[in-house]
């Protein structure tokens, strides 16, 4: 359509690190672009981190667009948008993608509004189609159903879920070119003044996650789950009531409107499994359910389910998980 | 402050059926009310008026009966509530609901902020605000968890997932607020039965006509279209359930658990 060919893949990059959902987009574009016989490129917006823009070809680019400025070592949002919209009418990509991440929906909003094309949110599945357009597939609804969404104007763009899409294993003998662009400066009207860390978990990377919902009847039974998380190396998750109820920070929730998570295991206690808590974490590799109700839906995603009141399964475990670690 | 709050009606979630063997949404069986995260968009409105003065004004796109959401809105705090109404205006994506709002702050006049919500439970996207702020050529800070300061400029925090930045703007500036930004307080009863007789503006598509394109409007501006829509199947995994069995149950459990994570784990300080 009118010229526009190839993929583009925005890297986020944050205090020099790239965001490893830049990765994953890699190797889901690595494999469109692949069908649509198209090269797949990267756009690296930073400060002194070139070699970042090398670690995007091992990782699948064919081509990396990579920008050297300082104002890029801070999430400096108009110029961002200024730069991508300048790169994306001068390459012509007909797919452009970034990750859901809030700073990429947030950047990739003003960037189609100001291309005047279409952006579908939070996608969980692209696919092309026999036409060669791309289907993007997300949640909606809550998360109650799925789309499947197409666009009509080029780029056709998407920001795409974080631990969904698999990246490639990286390969330093993959070759690729480094294009360096002159970043263009508009005066910022926003200014980051400070930054902190927002708190202690990071529930979205942890390898053992152990989670509570409303089975637990006060916020300090969360201790009793705590120490399980603690005796497997892990953290506390929670479903979203307790969230909503105060009993614990906004960072443990998993879910729709929580995080995604993909641990090695994933023990959900006295969780419904509900479609919005299903939806960040069905990737776990091991699921375990504790729930009390035999119908309760997060059975049916289970690896292992236990019919009994977590009071009385929790600490059992806990023992029954010492005895054979003292014993080996 | 003159402030602008953009709300939408959306059907209440808990209420909404989906029917996994028609694969339909059935919105009807749902009654309609203001997207829950416009609330703190609005609650953020009334504070800051509380403190500096001003005015609020809620606008919203939809059918006719969206005129019950600015109702609410009046009830909660606005004193001018403008509903843009038109068959034209159906069917709208984020571009062109983003668009369409512009359009209609751009004829209301001189503003200083805009506050939208985080994102909407039906459309789910969170564009709507930063696209809003592009058309119409203002900043944004978008996931705004607290408001420290406003007045000649704004000092917001934004949850940038593992950080937490605080941010600067001039005004005018458009933000999106998340549920931590404050406690939506209900509206009185004398509230409510004063905006049942308050009066919500409905302006159609040529009311517009002097300030935008109706070529950008609705379905016909609209890049995006929805395909299909499927109510996902759950696939299951076949795992093993027991019942009754808890000794049992605990010590094939364990013995998986110690056996993936190996000697990984922090035995140490146990
Ligand atoms: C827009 C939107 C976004 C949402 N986002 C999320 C999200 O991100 N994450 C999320 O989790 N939810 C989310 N939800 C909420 C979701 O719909 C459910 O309400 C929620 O997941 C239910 O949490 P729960 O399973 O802890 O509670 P419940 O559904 O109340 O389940 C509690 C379970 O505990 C069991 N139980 C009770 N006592 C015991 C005991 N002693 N021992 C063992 N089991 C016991 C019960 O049998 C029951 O199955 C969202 C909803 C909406 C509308
Ligand atoms: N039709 C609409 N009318 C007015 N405001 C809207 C409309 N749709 C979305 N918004 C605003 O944009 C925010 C984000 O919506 P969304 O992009 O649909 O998730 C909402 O919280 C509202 O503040």
């Amino acid at each position: 359509m009118n010229g526009y060919t190839g993929l583009m893949v925005f890297a986020e990059q944050r205090e020099g690190s790239i965001h490893p959902v830049s990765y994953e987009l890699l190797g889901k574009g690595r494999e469109l672009a692949d069908s649509l016989g198209v090269p797949l490129s990267g756009v690296l917006l930073g400060s002194q981190i070139k070699e970042e823009a090398g670690e995007l070809i091992y990782y699948g680019a064919d081509k990396v667009f990579w920008y050297d400025h300082p104002v890029f070592n801070d999430f400096n949002l108009l110029n961002y948008k200024l730069n991508l919209v300048k790169l994306v009418k001068e390459v012509k990509p007909e797919i452009f993608l970034l990750g859901a991440t809030h700073w990429g929906r947030s950047l990739g909003s003003r960037v189609a509004a100001a291309l005047g094309t279409g952006l579908t949110a939070d996608c969980t599945s692209l696919a092309i189609d026999k036409d060669g357009s791309l289907v993007q597939i997300r949640p909606a609804f809550s998360g109650n159903v799925l789309a499947h969404i197409k666009t009509r104007t080029r780029p056709q763009m998407a920001t795409v879920r974080y631990k969904i899409m698999q990246s490639l294993r990286r390969d330093v003998g993959r070759k690729g070119e480094i294009i360096r662009k002159e970043a263009e400066l508009t005066p910022s009207l926003l200014t980051i003044v400070h930054k902190e860390k927002s708190g202690e978990v990071n529930v979205a990377e942890a390898d053992v996650i152990v989670s509570g919902g409303m089975g637990l009847k006060k916020a300090e039974d969360f201790c009793l789950l705590a120490d399980l998380a603690k005796l497997l190396g892990g953290v506390v998750g929670s479903s979203r009531p307790p969230v909503d109820s105060g009993w614990i920070a906004r960072e443990h929730q998993v879910g729709f409107s929580g995080n995604t998570v993909k641990p090695r295991i994933y023990i959900a206690c006295g969780i419904s499994g509900s479609p919005q808590h299903l939806a960040g974490m069905r990737e776990s590799e091991v699921i375990i359910a504790i729930n009390s109700d035999p119908s309760a839906p997060i059975f049916r995603v289970a690896d292992y389910g236990i019919v009994g009141d977590l009071y009385h399964v929790v600490p059992k475990l806990i023992d029954r998980i010492k005895i054979r670690r003292s014993g080996s | 402050m003159r402030t602008i709050v953009p709300i939408k009606q959306v059907p209440d979630m808990s209420q909404v059926k989906f029917k996994a063997d028609k694969r339909i949404v059935d919105r009807s069986s749902a009654n309609a009310e203001i997207n829950p995260f416009d609330l703190y968009a609005l609650e953020a409105a009334v504070q800051i008026k509380e403190k500096l003065g001003g005015t609020i004004t809620a606008i919203s796109m939809g059918p006719g009966r969206a005129e019950t959401a600015l109702r609410d809105a009046l009830a909660r705090g606005a004193d001018r509530a403008v509903l843009l109404e038109d068959r034209t205006l159906a069917g709208a994506d984020t571009l062109a609901t983003s668009y369409t709002l512009a359009s209609a702050i751009k004829k209301l006049g001189e503003f200083d902020l805009i506050i939208c919500g985080e994102k909407t439970v039906d459309g789910d996207t969170g564009q709507v605000g930063p696209e809003l702020a592009e058309h119409l050529g203002i900043p944004h800070v978008a996931y705004v968890s607290r408001l420290a300061e406003v007045g000649e400029r704004l000092v917001a925090v934004c949850d940038m997932e593992a950080e937490l930045y605080t941010v600067e703007s001039g005004l005018p500036v458009l933000i999106t607020v998340t549920k931590d930004a404050n406690t939506p307080r209900l509206p009185t009863f004398r509230d409510k039965v004063n905006a049942r007789k308050a009066r919500v503006e409905i302006w159609s598509a040529e009311e517009l006509s002097t300030v935008a394109d109706p070529d950008r409007f609705g379905v016909r501006g609209s890049p995006t279209r929805v395909h299909k829509v499927m109510i996902p199947i759950e696939e299951g995994r076949k795992g093993k359930v027991f019942r009754n069995t808890v000794d049992k149950a605990t010590d094939e459990i364990a013995d998986a658990i110690v056996n993936l994570l190996g000697g990984k784990s922090n035995i140490g300080d146990e």
